[in-house]
């Protein structure tokens, strides 16, 4: 199953999901801007998808954000906390250099792992 | 005595969400003189949306407000941002500064200040209660070899 909500927007503007859904693990992809602004929206929606899916394992693919503040801290604690209510877990992937220098700056790989080869800044320096 | 600064930008906003994006990308689009890195620039552009987005959020609960974003560039390099609101203040900055203290509810980390605090070298907070808050940050851009 794939759909992508949200058509309306353009490309680069406001925030993408794209669910992808296979047997118990679910696929988030997130993209544009994930601020305040966009948070909500993508909390509302990755609620709906879980409450869908009921997965046991969810990917958040971050390849496709081109800015994210600390909003996003909020929305992957708040599906680290889904997952675990749902006796899964959720894992990150994909994140760009400035996603990740948040991420990094609040420690919030020791609650999420970032998925092997998920940051997409390797072999740059710090 | 006031330093004046090299040059600067002024903007004024209502605490409408959607000027988020406008506030960082008019502070990147001003810091692009100083020549800086992508990091220092997504650096600014963090601080800058957390920032208004807390004048946004605690500000002003429940109502539009006014937001005033100033940039500035100082010699040496250094980029100074002000984000003034008139909304109801933090009733105890020391606690809002704590990692993980919020009153914004589940869609707020608390994170706010934290990563403001580590992407600029220095960050004050001003706030009165029912008077506004006045939040200045400060970042030196690293001269690099390639500027002339």
């Amino acid at each position: 199953m794939l759909w992508k909500s949200n058509q309306q927007q353009k490309e680069g503007e406001g925030l993408d999901i794209i669910c992808k859904d296979a047997g118990r693990e679910l696929t988030l992809t997130l993209r544009g801007e994930l601020d305040h602004h966009g948070a909500k929206d993508v909390m509302q929606r990755m609620e709906l998808a879980l409450d869908a899916a009921l997965p046991l394992k969810l990917t958040l693919d971050f390849s496709g954000v081109s800015f994210m503040d600390s909003s996003g801290i909020a929305v992957v604690m708040r599906a680290q906390r889904r997952m675990r209510a749902l006796g899964g877990g959720a894992v990150l992937r994909q994140i760009p250099p400035q996603a990740k220098r948040v991420f990094d700056a609040a420690g919030i790989f020791r609650i999420i792992p970032l998925e092997e080869g998920g940051s997409s800044d390797e072999g740059k320096t710090e | 005595m006031k330093v004046k600064p090299n040059n600067y930008i002024a903007i004024e906003f209502p605490s409408r969400s959607v000027n988020e994006g406008l506030a960082r990308a008019a502070v990147a689009a001003f810091a692009a003189q100083l020549d800086p890195t992508l990091d220092e620039l997504g650096d600014i552009k963090t601080a800058v949306s957390e920032a208004v987005t807390n004048a946004i959020v605690h500000a002003y609960p429940q109502e539009l407000g006014r937001i005033a974003l100033r940039a500035s560039i100082f010699d040496g390099n250094l980029l100074e941002i002000t984000v003034r609101d008139w909304g109801c203040g933090i009733a105890d900055v020391e606690k809002a500064r704590e990692p993980l203290y919020t009153t914004g509810g589940e869609e707020r980390s608390g994170m706010g200040f934290t990563i403001m605090e580590s992407f600029m070298d220095a960050l004050t907070v001003r706030s009165k209660n029912g008077k506004g808050t006045v939040v200045t940050m400060k970042r030196r851009i690293a001269l690099r070899p390639s500027r002339r």
